[in-house]
């Protein structure tokens, strides 16, 4: 009986492995499939698209679609199509990308690495700020760029995405320098180096990982972010997310699938680029926190 | 001028105060040695007197120069701590002259310092490693040229073996030593291992509970242990510890001991014979060491003070080069130190010789020393 179960059991696994890959193969296809779907029917020409079906490939392959997509697709008024928001999102993404990165790694670096009385109690406070839904702080927020004299503009829009990201970038910094060795600090110290230095010449260096996976959160949440974009900027200065959402909704002429489709990969190629060049990074600074080396 | 003075330091967490009232002097190249059980408070010493740590009342001055209200760097200190603390961005190379980067020490200079101190270290080899391409060994040897290369007035180290295998603590033990022997610079070293304590030190301070339990030279405190505490503390094995009445035997002080059922007693030695009779009639706790208790001595022939009995062996375990037996006297289990040739078998008896001439006594309740 044992010898046969024995036997069995290699075999068994075996199958189970196939098993395994088949059902992971036809998740892959299936998350997929809507990517397929959205670059199949950019490709194709409207009457393509009325003649086939959902998953049939183009009969003729035409990037009209995206050209209007990029320059002529109306957007409520104007018909500019994509390109002058993706410009706009790229001016303020930028910025408030590395401006919450950096000041999270300075909150991160005051946190573990100079403690003062209170800061455990500063920190957890800052965390509630990963949870506060975007609406509730939409009124407050345009009230106050209202005072600071920065409301509809790109600077307000940088502050917002700034003042909102401290908490998750302070977060990620936080638990990655908790694992820097205190004593690192201290030999520093002893070298007649200051607050400054230390961060810029010993603490800085070693945050590659943590700054990568800092960056592509940021830059996802920021790029991707719909609400602040629709309310905190106007007509020109509306960000990429806001213009594809107009630019699909219009509700004048023939509705244009292709050019819905390719619009929205536009809007969606720079996270897609972020992920591909720093992926590998992604997790390994995840995980570079848990694991000590 | 001593190269460092403590005077009376006091440090307070919230309400509890973990030093209380520390005072030590160290001479211009000395090596004082902080040794304690974890928590006694030495190593929150040693933060203050690199300023890393606030010192909540009393003066601590380096080189006759109060630095109470002075930062790290301008102490004239360097440090080696027990996790090497190397700059994981930076080259063997630019973790020995970061310090002198920061200082604005010329770029020549630094070169030649460089040059020197991997000479004096034998690491000429490893400048231009990372420090993740280093052992553990060349680790510390990095974090300790990154010291030398300051020339400071005062060296710390924070337990720097204590992560390092027991072999290569060895060798970088006697490397430190030497080190000091050459270099005569003054030393504060903090450790827990008591053998590190009395192989390094010139002296020894041994902490409890943010208290000098004694501040004395190695053999000083091995032989004349303050207290219950340093008694135990210092060697291994451990000393033993006996419970044992006083009498008073054709007047002198001696105390009453038992094995296997017979009655003997112990003569104090002449020095303790004075204080221990204020204790005649009550109990007091001996202290003797293991290797005053043996198979034979070379000088137990003439020596009034050795005593032979036998003695029923309960355990035996080899060392190599000698062999502790552990025996019963007054129920309480004793270690001795026998040569392995003598053969002890557990369950016999044995004939054991007593060097009397360096038996300790405490006061059970306070734990202080009697005589």
């Amino acid at each position: 009986m044992a010898e046969a179960y024995r036997t069995q059991t290699a075999g068994g696994q075996r199958v189970g492995r196939i098993l395994i890959y088949a059902l992971l193969a036809v998740f892959a296809l299936y998350y997929l499939m809507p990517l397929f779907v959205m670059l199949t029917t950019s490709l194709k020409t409207l009457d393509d698209i009325r003649a086939g079906n959902l998953l049939s490939l183009p009969r003729q392959i035409t990037f009209d679609a995206w050209v209007k997509a990029w320059g002529t697709a109306c957007t409520g008024v104007e018909c500019n199509g994509l390109q002058g928001n993706f410009k706009n999102s790229v001016s303020f993404v930028v910025p408030a990308v590395l401006i919450s990165t950096l000041i999270g790694a300075f909150n991160g670096y005051v946190l573990t690495q100079w403690r003062f009385r209170g800061s455990d109690l500063l920190f957890t406070l800052l965390l509630i700020g990963c949870f506060i839904p975007f609406q509730v702080v939409l009124l407050p927020m345009a009230q106050t760029l209202g005072y600071m004299g920065i409301a509809n503009s790109v600077v307000g829009l940088i502050f917002v995405h700034v003042v909102y990201g401290l908490a998750f970038t302070t977060l990620f910094f936080r638990n990655f320098y908790i694992t820097v060795p205190a004593e690192l600090t201290k030999a520093a110290r002893i070298d007649g180096a200051g607050f400054f230095t230390i961060f810029w010449r010993i603490i800085l260096p070693l945050s590659p990982p943590i700054i990568v996976v800092c960056v592509i959160w940021q830059f996802t949440q920021i790029w991707n972010d719909f609400l602040f974009g629709v309310v905190f900027s106007s007509g020109q200065r509306q960000p990429i997310t806001v213009a594809l959402n107009n630019l699909v909704n219009t509700s004048t002429g023939v509705k244009e699938y292709n050019v819905d489709m390719a619009a929205a990969i536009i809007a969606a190629l720079p996270t897609l680029f972020v992920y591909i060049v720093a992926g590998k990074y992604f997790l390994r600074g995840l995980t570079a926190g848990a694991v000590k080396g | 001028m001593g190269a460092l003075s403590i005077r009376h330091v006091i440090k307070r967490f919230g309400p509890v105060e973990v030093l209380k009232g520390i005072d030590i002097e160290v001479q211009d190249g000395e090596f004082l040695i902080l040794v304690g059980p974890s928590g006694c408070g030495k190593s929150t010493l040693l933060n203050m007197i690199a300023g890393l740590d606030t010192i909540s009342s009393g003066e601590i001055a380096i080189g006759g120069r109060l630095v109470n209200d002075l930062s790290p760097k301008d102490r004239d200190i360097a440090m080696v701590f027990q996790s090497y603390a190397l700059y994981p961005n930076m080259s063997v190379r630019d973790n020995i002259s970061f310090g002198l980067k920061i200082r604005k020490v010329p770029k020549d200079k630094q070169e030649e310092i460089v040059r020197r101190v991997a000479k004096t270290l034998q690491m000429e080899p490893l400048l231009s490693r990372m420090p993740s391409q280093l052992s553990g060994g060349q680790r510390q040897r990095v974090a300790m040229g990154r010291a030398l290369a300051r020339d400071p007035a005062l060296f710390l180290f924070d337990e720097p073996l204590s992560n390092l295998d027991a072999k290569l603590r060895v060798e970088m033990r006697t490397e430190i030593k030497l080190l000091h022997e050459r270099m005569k610079t003054t030393i504060v070293y903090v450790t827990h291992d008591q053998i590190e304590a009395m192989t390094l030190g010139d002296r020894i301070a041994v902490m409890k509970d943010g208290v000098v339990r004694q501040l004395a030279h190695p053999q000083e405190v091995y032989d004349n242990p303050a207290d219950l505490f340093v008694a135990g503390f210092i060697g291994s094995p451990s000393m033993n510890f006996i419970r044992c009445p006083v009498i008073e035997e054709s007047g002198r002080a001696a105390v009453l001991l038992e094995e296997s059922g017979q009655k003997f007693s112990f003569h104090a030695p002449d020095t303790a014979q004075t204080a221990l009779k204020q204790w005649v009639g009550k109990e007091v706790i001996m202290g003797i060491r293991p290797e005053q208790i043996t198979d034979r001595s070379p000088w137990s022939g003439d020596n009034p003070h050795v005593l032979s009995r036998s003695a029923k062996i309960e355990v035996v375990q080899p060392t190599g080069p000698d062999t502790l037996v552990l025996i019963h006297l007054n129920g309480t289990p004793v270690n001795c130190r026998v040569h392995p040739e003598a053969g002890p078998q557990p369950g016999k008896q044995m004939s054991l010789m007593f060097d009397l001439s360096k038996l300790v006594f405490f006061d059970p309740q306070t734990e202080k020393r009697i005589s």
